[in-house]
């Protein structure tokens, strides 16, 4: 894509609606009980669906899609510093009591 | 002048990120507890009023919605549609402080709020709830104690944001002055595309806060 | 021997950035990097004499067992102080917004930074927060410690942690908009010819710096605002009376606050980085080295915090990837000790006073890094956590390597900033000075640590008084030593010789241009030609200026 170039209001609406979409699919799935295998995968579901919206208003909405790819290293380093916080500190939690101290 | 729109960007993308790292601390927090007291956040979340948080995330789409029509306008120099988007944006971002007001009102009311400062916390709504759903008493304090939690951070977590929604008018009302002024063109519209920028990302941060508080678990069936 | 360049004539410019607009308002509202970084300097001074104040008042009250000069709690209060001032309004931004920002623009051969406005906010900002602290201090003061851990701060003490906390964010606002401009300047604002790769390594320092500025600092805010919010309000995050977790506060305080001790060390490594090559007349062994290791260190850094919580109750499991980690980040440090003593190795050494500070600096870095290494061990943790063993730790890195760094920095481009030389025997005593002192002052305290005398104790068993003798006598010497260079350098800006534009002949931009430097750094926009560091090839001035 070309540095500077922008989204026809045709994407833009596009992607509004996708939106609106997520958004009512997101309300609707939280009432219908997603437990297989004995895991609920509501939560999941929910998270997936919120960063796919969250992915679009990125890429259309803020032009990233459009942008030189230091502008989308930037973002990228951002979640995945964010990711290195919550698995680090859930390496902590998760494991309380798991090895028995000597 | 396209070198410093670009160096302009980028250090917008900078500080976006500063943000990033910011809410997800509180994130991070929200999510240990919600490991740890599960329940209670379950009973929390299910007591605030999913059709207001669904309507209120529509809203946002809206006005993200309208802001980027806005940026496209003041690229192409379309004072008037630059106005009439901005003030639509504005007015959407009006009404999410307005709804968010009657939740908090709400919560009020109820006496959800938590914390020492004026000791109205009392979840006997949540309880007595619990009892119906088949809790022993015993089970049934516990979580409704453990609300409490919930609460801090369903307050912390939306007040936050919504500081961030009245930052964002302000600087809205800045724009729009310019935009009046006639200074944006194809030739400059920075400001615009930054303010937009910062729109979009107190969106998104929404966009998560809506299924993390108010959807954690809904599937027995209570609006 | 000295380098001091000899040609006949050295003059000061006509008009350079000093001399260019006169009165308070053309300080107070300037843009210029170079004006900036001078408010800067004078406000971290005082801020380091504060904070040095509040250190001997520690070292004094600690020379009898039982406490010689304060009650216990007051006595919190001191070493409280002194780490909140030290850590948060001295350290962070001494060499990124002194040292860095006078000198990273003409090392890239820019104007200025990419925003100067938001430059000079940053330093409003920075007075906000420290005059918040002052507040603090003078309305009865803190006695959480720097770390505010909860719930003592959360709710059981009674001083002024909130308006302490704000002060601290606010100084950590300033940093992440230092930051934030180091990091557009090195990627839109590089001269002709100015490649990555031929970036001198000050520039590559502070823009790892910069990187861990913008990513730990934001979680710091939010960390404080939640402890101000539950402090202020009585919510419950951190309360164990909610089922709070005072643990979660220590993890989102160190996620910050261990890569901050990266914010501070790193830059002075930048430092270290200039002043070795120039002073061996060599070319740094190992460039690309030690350019990455600067980014190492600084996404390292990121993963290792838990390592301050050892004993504070995290999983074993945790603790042992931590204690792994930590090892790691230990690597990219070594790598540039390694570096630098490879280049100073058949380098044509002079002992000007920036190379005193440098060596200083390479053996006092290196003992509080190894020391390091044992408290990231487990087992040893358990004994030495919380005493005076990481007192002197981080002291030795602290004070022994980055305030070193920042001394050795501050007399090496002094010559560039105010167009004068300070006067070398004097300045070469207070280095000495201050080595000897620092080492009597915190070496005993390795062996105090070891001993078992703990932290943040106003009293300790009386078996440990000579060594704490000890310390505060070398604590005279060390408090000497830093006072001895803010005298003659102000004395230098009008008594001192007059230094010529390259007085170390120094390759690097910004000895291309006068001393002072004009406004606008350059009276043509440079072209570079050549690596950085060319010390030693066939022509040191290979840098061509376009006319």
């Amino acid at each position: 894509m070309t540095e500077g170039a922008h989204p026809t209001h045709k994407v833009y609406y596009l992607v509004f609606l996708a939106l609106v979409i997520g958004t009512v699919l997101t309300w609707r799935i939280a009432f219908v009980d997603l437990t297989f295998f004995g895991i609920s995968f509501n939560p999941e579901v929910a998270v997936l669906i919120a960063c796919t919206k969250a992915t679009l208003v990125i890429l259309f909405f803020m032009h990233v899609r459009y942008s030189s790819k230091l502008t989308m290293l930037t973002v990228a380093a951002g979640f995945f510093w964010l990711l290195i916080m919550i698995s680090l500190d859930l390496c902590d939690y998760l494991t309380r009591g798991a090895v028995k101290p000597l | 002048m396209a070198q410093q729109k670009e160096a302009s960007t980028f250090g917008m993308w900078v500080f976006l990120v500063t943000e990033i790292m910011m809410f997800g601390g509180v994130f991070v927090a929200y999510m240990i507890y919600r490991l740890k007291y599960y329940e209670g956040f379950v009973a929390g979340s299910t007591s605030i009023d999913v059709t207001w948080g669904f309507i209120n995330t529509l809203v946002l789409i809206c006005s993200s919605l309208t802001m980027a029509l806005a940026v496209s306008a003041a690229q192409r120099g379309v004072v008037r549609l630059q106005k009439i988007f901005i003030i639509f944006t504005m007015a959407l971002g009006l009404v999410f402080l307005v709804i968010k007001g009657i939740e908090y009102h709400q919560k009020w009311v109820e006496h959800h709020v938590p914390g020492g400062t004026w000791q109205t916390f009392d979840p006997q709504d949540i309880h007595q709830d619990l009892i119906k759903e088949g809790k022993t008493p015993q089970a049934a304090t516990e979580i409704a104690h453990q609300t409490e939690i919930f609460f801090c951070f369903y307050f912390a977590m939306t007040g936050l944001h919504a500081l961030h929604m009245i930052i964002g008018l302000i600087l809205m009302t800045w724009l729009l002055l310019r935009v009046s002024r006639r200074e944006f063109g194809p030739d400059y519209y920075t400001p615009v595309e930054l303010g937009g920028l910062y729109w979009h990302f107190v969106d998104i941060v929404w966009i998560y806060l809506f299924p993390l508080l108010y959807l954690i678990n809904r599937t027995h069936g209570k609006i | 021997m000295s380098t001091v360049a000899q040609t006949p004539e050295r003059v000061m410019p006509d008009r350079h950035y000093l001399n260019d607009n006169y009165g308070i308002r053309s300080w107070l509202l300037t843009k210029d990097h170079k004006r900036i970084a001078i408010l800067y300097l004078i406000s971290i001074s005082v801020v380091f004499f504060i904070a040095g104040i509040f250190a001997s008042l520690i070292r004094l009250h600690l020379l009898t067992p039982n406490g010689a000069l304060f009650t216990p709690d007051t006595y919190n209060k001191m070493f409280t102080m002194h780490g909140v001032m030290m850590v948060f309004f001295f350290l962070v931004p001494s060499v990124p917004a002194v040292l860095g920002n006078f000198v990273i623009p003409l090392m890239v051969g820019a104007k200025d930074l990419a925003f100067p406005k938001i430059n000079l906010m940053s330093w409003y900002i920075y007075i906000v927060g420290v005059t918040f602290a002052m507040a603090a201090i003078v309305s009865g003061g803190v006695d959480t410690g720097w770390t505010f851990y909860t719930p003592l701060s959360s709710g059981f003490l009674h001083t002024n942690v909130i308006v302490m906390v704000v002060g601290v964010i606010f100084a950590g606002f300033s940093s992440i908009f230092t930051g934030l401009n180091f990091i557009v300047t090195v990627h839109r604002m590089r001269a002709p010819g100015l490649t990555w790769g031929r970036l001198p390594l000050m520039v590559w320092s502070n823009y790892a710096t910069s990187l861990i500025m913008i990513l730990a600092t934001p979680v710091l805010a939010i960390t404080l605002i939640l402890l101000g919010l539950e402090r202020g309000f009585h919510i419950g995050i951190f309360d164990p009376k909610l089922g709070g977790d005072p643990v979660l506060f220590q993890h989102m305080f160190w996620f910050y606050s261990h890569p901050a001790v990266y914010i501070m060390i790193l830059p002075g490594m930048g430092v270290i980085s200039e002043i070795i090559p120039c002073f061996s007349r060599k070319r740094i062994f190992g460039y690309s080295f030690v350019a990455f290791s600067s980014i190492a260190i600084a996404v390292f850094g990121f993963v290792v915090w838990a390592h301050h919580m050892f004993v504070a109750g995290i999983s074993v499991y945790s603790a042992m990837v931590f204690s792994l980690l930590s090892y790691a980040v230990a690597i990219p440090s070594a790598v540039k000790v390694f570096n630098w003593t490879a280049t100073m190795y058949k380098g044509s050494i002079s002992m000007d006073t920036p190379m005193l500070y440098a060596m200083g600096f390479i053996g006092l870095f290196t003992i509080g890094g190894l020391t390091g290494l044992f408290l990231a061990a487990l087992g040893l943790d358990v004994h030495i956590h919380d005493t005076y063993f990481v007192i002197a730790h981080f002291h030795f890195i602290m004070v022994g390597g980055m305030v070193m760094a920042y001394l050795g920095g501050i007399h090496f481009w002094w010559p560039k900033m105010t167009g004068r030389l300070y006067p070398e025997a004097v300045a070469k005593l207070a280095a000495l000075i201050t080595f000897i002192g620092f080492n009597l002052t915190f070496f005993p305290q390795f062996v105090l640590g070891y001993l078992g005398q703990p932290r943040r104790y106003a009293i300790y068993a009386p078996e440990f008084q000579v060594l704490n003798v000890l310390s505060t006598a070398g604590a005279s010497v060390l408090a000497v030593g830093f006072i001895l260079p803010a005298l003659y350098l102000t004395w230098s800006l009008k008594y001192g010789e007059v230094a010529g534009d390259n007085p170390w002949r120094a390759t690097g931009l910004e000895w291309q241009t006068t001393s002072p430097p004009p406004t606008h750094n350059f009276h043509e926009t440079p072209v570079v030609t050549t690596e950085a560091y060319h010390y030693g090839s066939e022509s040191e001035e290979e840098v061509r200026v376009v006319p």
